[in-house]
């Protein structure tokens, strides 16, 4: 009798103290983010995030006079963090593909980058199913190349390896656990080859288009409804574009236009 | 330098290790005296409804579940608080970790916890009840320090084996010693060097640290929860 | 919901001939390591129960070792560690055992599950009573013999409850082979979740699949005890 006493006052309090509902005011911003993707996202031997994604959603949300918290999560798991509302949003090098955009929104264009393959100096390998047959490609689980391997490469006889993320790829790939792999070609270029990791290897082949499995360029993720959110992004956006602080940063982590045309 | 830098990082993740196991404990305790207490209760539908979450529980792989309750809980709750109009609750990793591993561990300890009462003989309690204990006092004086004697080892096992697990959630994204040790792996990799051999066995060794820790802080405990019985002569 | 079992149906179960995937990889990982495990841990045991300390000191330090770190970072070990040492990858042998994912896999799991079975069956060795082995060595048999006819039967008899205990964790602990790269239930769950960003179904079909294959297991350990432990029934 007591214990159903307590219960009910519980309850009705509960209910009681709910506060009205109200458009949300972004004065916080969780942004998912996956740090194995020098330059774009990584992490320093402090721990801290360091990156082109990193200074760019910083640079957002000083513009929107919002803080900006940045949630650690595996590639494959943004999108469904973002639904469940563990963030707000995805700034992890995200592709903007027709399945996504199933479930999820896009704000603008933020960068752009083809995918492209990296094997060994000297191999002769080229990103078609014939001459990878039998061999072993590498990708991140969840990404845009994961799926185009797994549409093109595995049912033509290549074995195709998923990774939990890019940093275990190129240690395969390193090792001889991999023949190639497939990856966003800037990430490749300055976060692999350029570095002492990379000697070595090499792109082979030219950059894959196929733009409704692989997109058509990087952007923020968001959740269907958060318009307000989009819309925010987008003038912020717009505004470090024009005012060369998108190309600040850009210069910092690329000698080439990441943002394309 | 010893760790090549990432000594920092490596001590933050053994302490985030031992904190996540430690409440995750908690919970599973508390979660498994109450799934003991429903399991052995008179009406049926609670025995039946522990009965349910102790088998799914243990028979589905713990990373599984683990996948499956992080993505889920968090949808749950937000429905829950979506009906109820309220401020979305933020659950952040390390909590979600706690819950997921208490929620599984709960249920092997409710099995440990059923099998130390049962293991009290029937006599104290109806001893006790004919003194006029309240269930409460029964509980703290009699069946407790009566039960953990023969829990102890049951408990001393999850014990370890949460240790243990809490490796698994470094693959929701939790930054304890595995997840330390595989971002030196990353971190020392750029400067040309491929150090997984060593860091790994860094991060082995923390855990077989802890293990005998643990070990020798059980031993007390069984110490003290068997002051009075005599050991069988073999 | 209905696309995602469609389209994943047959690589939850088994793939295909050329790249099996699924339920047939966990139960193929599970009966290899299972299989080696117990081949590995009879004469271990053995070893363990000895009162010779060359022989059971060893054996006692490599279980707690095993015991005392996580099955995940033994798996890392053995497919990242190993992997990147020069010694390894100089040697030809080495080299090509260690390269193949499936490999690493298994020596891991098997080198765990012999740890644990070996704790168990040293157990029930020790358990084994005294008037029988004084009985045995009255009638004249000698080390081997006693082994064979009278201990190894009657422990394994006595070990066969934990053992299936530890069974039905072997089943559990392979779904972290996803992470050394061998496409198990699990990756395939995980590649369903992200394809089709529904995590609660993907793994929650995973979920149902081994809660069946365990409830399979318990049933034919049941069957093996009313056979095996009849005498105490």
């Amino acid at each position: 009798m007591r214990l159903i006493a307590i219960l009910t006052v519980l309850f009705a309090s509960l209910i009681a103290w709910s506060p009205s509902v109200s458009a949300k005011d972004w004065k916080v911003i969780r942004f998912g983010v996956d740090p194995s993707y020098p330059p774009f996202e990584s992490k320093a031997p402090d721990g801290s995030l360091v990156g082109f994604d990193i200074d760019l959603g910083n640079a957002l949300c000083a513009k929107l006079n919002a803080k900006c918290v940045w949630v650690e999560n595996d590639f494959d798991g943004m999108i469904p963090a973002l639904q469940a509302r563990k963030i707000d949003a995805v700034l992890s090098d995200m592709s903007v593909t027709e399945k996504r955009l199933q479930q999820i929104d896009f704000t603008n264009k933020i960068s752009y980058s083809p995918t492209r393959m990296v094997a060994k100096a000297g191999s002769n390998l080229q990103p078609t199913a014939q001459s990878l047959r039998g061999k072993h490609i590498g990708v991140e689980q969840g990404t845009i190349q994961e799926t185009y391997a797994n549409t093109y490469f595995a049912p033509n006889g290549v074995n195709v390896v998923s990774y939990q993320n890019q940093d275990q790829v190129y240690a395969d790939l390193k090792s001889g656990r991999l023949e190639a792999s497939l990856q966003d070609e800037a990430q490749a270029s300055v976060g692999f080859l350029k570095t002492p990791e990379g000697q070595g290897f090499e792109f082979c082949g030219p950059e894959l288009n196929d733009s409704k499995i692989l997109g058509s360029a990087a952007a923020i993720g968001l959740r269907k409804g958060d318009v307000d959110l989009k819309n925010a992004l987008n003038n912020a956006l717009a505004d470090l574009l024009k005012d060369g602080r998108y190309q600040k940063i850009a210069k910092k982590y690329f000698d080439f236009n990441i943002y394309g045309d | 330098m010893l760790f090549e830098g990432y000594g920092r990082l490596l001590w933050n993740g053994t302490l985030e290790t031992i904190q996540l196991s430690l409440l995750s404990l908690l919970l599973a305790f508390v979660i498994g005296l109450l799934g003991a207490a429903a399991k052995l209760s008179r009406h049926r539908w609670l025995s039946l409804a522990a009965t349910v979450y102790t088998t799914l529980i243990r028979g589905v792989p713990d990373l599984v579940l683990m996948l499956l309750l992080y993505y889920s809980f968090q949808d749950w709750l937000n429905r829950l608080t979506d009906a109820f109009n309220l401020q979305q609750i933020d659950i952040d990793p390390f909590l979600a970790g706690i819950c997921v591993l208490g929620f599984i561990y709960g249920a092997y300890f409710t099995e440990t916890f059923r099998g130390g009462v049962l293991a009290v003989p029937k006599g104290q309690l109806e001893a006790a009840a004919a003194y006029g204990l309240t269930p409460w006092q029964v509980f703290r004086r009699i069946l407790f320090p009566q039960m953990m004697r023969f829990a102890l080892p049951g408990i001393s096992n999850n014990w370890q084996v949460i240790l243990k697990a809490t490796a698994l959630v470094s693959i929701i994204g939790l930054h304890e010693v595995v997840r330390a040790a595989q971002d030196a792996i990353t971190g020392t990799s750029s400067k040309g060097a491929y150090h997984a051999f060593f860091f790994l066995s860094v991060a082995g060794m923390i855990y077989l640290v802890l293990t005998t820790l643990s070990n020798l802080v059980f031993i007390a405990l069984e110490q003290r929860y068997s002051v009075g019985i005599r050991k069988p002569e073999l | 919901m209905i696309e995602l079992i469609k389209q994943y149906w047959q690589q939850y179960l088994f793939g295909t001939p050329a790249h099996p995937t699924g339920l047939v990889i966990t139960l193929w990982l599970t009966v290899a390591s299972l299989g080696l495990g117990f081949v590995l841990a009879v004469p271990l045991a053995v070893a363990k129960a000895s009162t010779n300390r060359w022989l059971s000191i060893p054996v006692s330090v490599y279980a707690y070792v095993i015991r005392g770190t996580p099955l995940y970072v033994q798996l890392l070990l053995l497919y990242s560690g190993m992997y990147s040492l020069d010694a390894v990858r100089s040697t030809p042998v080495l080299s090509s055992f260690f390269r193949d994912a499936f490999n690493c896999t298994i020596l891991a799991f098997t080198l765990n599950t012999a740890a644990y079975t070996t704790e168990i069956f040293a157990g029930a060795i020790k358990a084994t009573s005294r008037g029988e082995i004084e009985a045995a060595r009255a009638y004249g048999m000698s080390g081997l013999t006693l082994y064979r006819c009278i201990i190894l039967p009657s422990a394994l008899r006595r070990a066969l409850p934990a053992y299936s205990n530890e069974v039905i964790l072997m089943l559990h602990a392979t779904t972290l082979a996803a992470t050394a790269t061998v496409p198990d239930l699990l990756k395939v769950a995980r590649n369903a979740s992200s394809d089709y960003y529904l995590p609660f179904v993907a793994y929650g079909i995973a979920a149902v699949l081994y809660l069946c294959i365990s409830f399979a297991l318990i049933w034919l350990f049941r069957r093996a005890e009313r056979r095996w432990l009849a005498y105490l029934r």
